[in-house]
């Protein structure tokens, strides 16, 4: 039984880090440059983990904008929508790994991720609404062999070890400087 | 003074301890601080009583006698048990053990009554022996309060509580103290939901019948987790759930992840815990109906989690009072001078044996999943001891 997560080495990697914290210490970076409007483009290619510099394989390029509606040229998506791209990658990887773990087979994983959106915050329209995503839903579509109660324990799982799940539901200090 | 075994500590696993000690004819003393039974004396709150029926209630060389075995202890009980169970053990009262070093001869123990020597010594000083608080930067206006300096709500000033924590403490505390007419917000981690009767039986004759608590700490997949799991949501006599506590007027949020600006700010993660928590509950029930062969009881109504859980509370509105501190407990190793703490502040051992003739008892899952209540230290004690008691040979 495979979904093709290796979660062999993600077992020896917990083994291993829980006595070297300092090779789990990770920077992710983005680098981002404005094009014209609301629009820019943001590279993600190199990080640094395990104590040295590391690079993905690929260069990966994202344009964000907003959408005609919003008299923009639309682009790419919304800085926002980054968001549910992130918490539906983190959690449905999060499903595969913890139903590799136990043992069960995935036939497909779907997910609809919906952020409600005031935006009357950002817009400054309302200073009691505030800029960000009120409240965010997931909804999975999962077919895999297990039981209803299996499949709701795999959802439930891969969000407590989901690292954009718990850096969207708890603060995070963010500090933003001029070069 | 030279003893072949030095004990520390005589709550329940320190007497039990003297109990096999005594029946191995090997020469020891049991070293309290305080009195015997002194956590249950002096850490306390007013209203407690066990979780643990009074059935279950049983130590070596004393066990519940009285009219109501389905009853739960209040703590003037528990001291009674405990004193009956040191009716034969050399136990010396107002010894503080302030220092355990390696010797040659095994270990010297300085304390308030001077020097001990000892072969070896068995750590059952107590798992709970300090109330874990966060460090948040509260502002000054808001009272804090732990378990330990907790009474009754009397003692709190007027206006909301904060509640920190949904395990066995914080939710017995968030019911009284919402009782007393002071809106409670309770703040809810990881918890472990219990109802009080399955299927007409108290759900820790479940757990003790179906030998949950017998599961060894040697044959768990991840004793880490085990050992680091919180008490059941129980409270002697009735369910106490987050629902029972939703059904009382009390306001749940998510966990606590920071206070900044004099805001506390919950994580938006609440319906997930309890998810967890439900997902839990209904497995232990259908293991319970498999152990007995039967056809499944009753199921819970899932978790009631409000649709918009406040994430952000202001502390200097004055809408909040005070804080209490339910967020666990961590046993102290201040006094002892020998490298077997970990990072974390944790006692390294196999199943409680420490090696070179030092030995832990009371500890979470230290060889079974019931090792830190009243009822699982026989089994432990025997086993502990029986190791020491070979190692002298
Ligand atoms: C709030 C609460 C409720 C609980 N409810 C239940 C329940 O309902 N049912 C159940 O089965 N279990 C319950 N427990 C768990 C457990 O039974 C208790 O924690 C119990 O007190 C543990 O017994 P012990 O002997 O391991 O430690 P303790 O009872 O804490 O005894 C340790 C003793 O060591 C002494 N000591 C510590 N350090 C030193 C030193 N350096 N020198 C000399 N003496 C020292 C202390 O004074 C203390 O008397 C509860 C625990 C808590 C905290």
């Amino acid at each position: 039984m495979s979904n093709g997560v290796n979660v062999q080495a993600l077992l020896d990697a917990r083994e291993v880090l829980k006595g070297a914290p300092e090779a789990a210490q990770f920077t992710w970076r983005a680098s981002s440059k404005w094009q014209h409007g609301v629009h820019s483009t943001t590279k993600i290619e190199k990080f640094f983990g395990l104590g040295q510099e590391q690079s993905h394989k690929n260069e990966s390029v994202f344009e964000a904008d907003h959408p005609a509606i919003f008299a923009a040229e639309d682009n790419g998506i919304t800085p926002i929508e980054y968001l549910l791209v992130g918490l539906a990658g983190c959690l449905t990887a999060g499903v595969a790994s913890v139903a590799q773990n136990r043992g069960i087979k995935l036939n497909s994983v779907e997910s609809v991720v919906e952020g409600d959106h005031d935006i009357r915050g950002i817009l400054g329209a309302d200073s009691d609404v505030r800029n960000g995503f009120n409240d965010i839903k997931v909804t999975f579509t999962i077919d895999a062999d297990a039981s209803k109660a299996e499949i709701e324990a795999l959802v439930a799982q891969s969000q407590k070890r989901s690292a954009v799940f718990d850096a969207l539901t708890n603060p995070t200090n963010v500090t933003v400087e001029v070069a | 003074m030279y003893v072949t075994t030095a004990v520390i500590g005589a709550g329940h696993a320190g007497l039990a301890a003297s109990h096999f000690l005594t029946a191995a004819s090997v020469d020891h003393v049991v070293l309290e601080r305080g009195e015997v039974a002194n956590s249950w004396r002096h850490e306390r709150w007013d209203s407690l009583r066990l979780l643990t029926p009074n059935w279950l209630s049983r130590l070596p060389g004393a066990a519940y006698e009285g009219p109501d075995p389905d009853g739960y202890a209040d703590m003037g009980e528990v001291v009674d048990l405990l004193e009956r169970s040191a009716k034969d053990v050399p136990v010396r009262t107002g010894v503080n053990v302030t220092s355990v070093r390696r010797s040659s001869e095994g270990y010297t123990l300085t304390t308030s009554e001077g020097p001990i020597r000892a072969r070896t010594v068995v750590i059952a000083s107590g798992a709970c022996n300090r109330p874990v608080v966060p460090s948040f930067d509260v502002p000054p206006g808001v009272e804090q309060v732990t378990p330990f300096d907790y009474r009754n709500p009397s003692r709190l000033p007027d206006g909301g509580v904060l509640v920190v924590g949904a395990s066995a403490t914080g939710v017995q505390l968030a019911a009284e103290i919402q009782r007393s007419g002071r809106p409670v917000v309770l703040s809810a981690g990881e918890h472990v939901r219990l109802p009080r009767v399955y299927r007409d039986r108290d759900v820790l004759w479940w757990m003790h019948h179906a030998g949950v608590w017998a599961q060894r700490y040697d044959e768990l997949d991840d004793l880490t987790r085990a050992r680091r799991l919180p008490s059941p949501q129980l409270v002697a006599g009735s369910t106490l759930d987050l629902n029972a506590l939703t059904a009382m007027g009390v306001e749940l949020v998510g966990r606590l992840s920071a206070i900044r600006d004099g805001a506390a700010l919950f994580s938006g993660g609440l319906r997930n815990v309890a998810a967890l928590a439900d997902l839990k509950l209904t497995r232990l029930l259908d293991a319970f109906d498999e152990w007995a062969g039967t056809v499944p009881g009753e199921r819970h109504e899932p978790t009631r989690v409000p649709k918009s859980a406040r994430w952000r509370l202001d502390l200097r509105s004055g809408e909040i009072g005070s804080i209490v501190w339910a967020t666990g407990f961590r046993p102290d190793y201040s006094w002892l001078d020998v490298p077997v703490v970990d990072e974390k502040g944790a006692l390294v051992h196999d199943g409680g044996v420490v090696g070179a003739g030092l030995y832990a008892l009371g500890l979470p899952v230290l060889r079974r999943r019931g090792s830190t209540f009243i009822c699982g230290i026989e089994d432990d004690a025997r086993d502990v001891i029986g190791h020491l008691v070979r190692g002298l040979r």
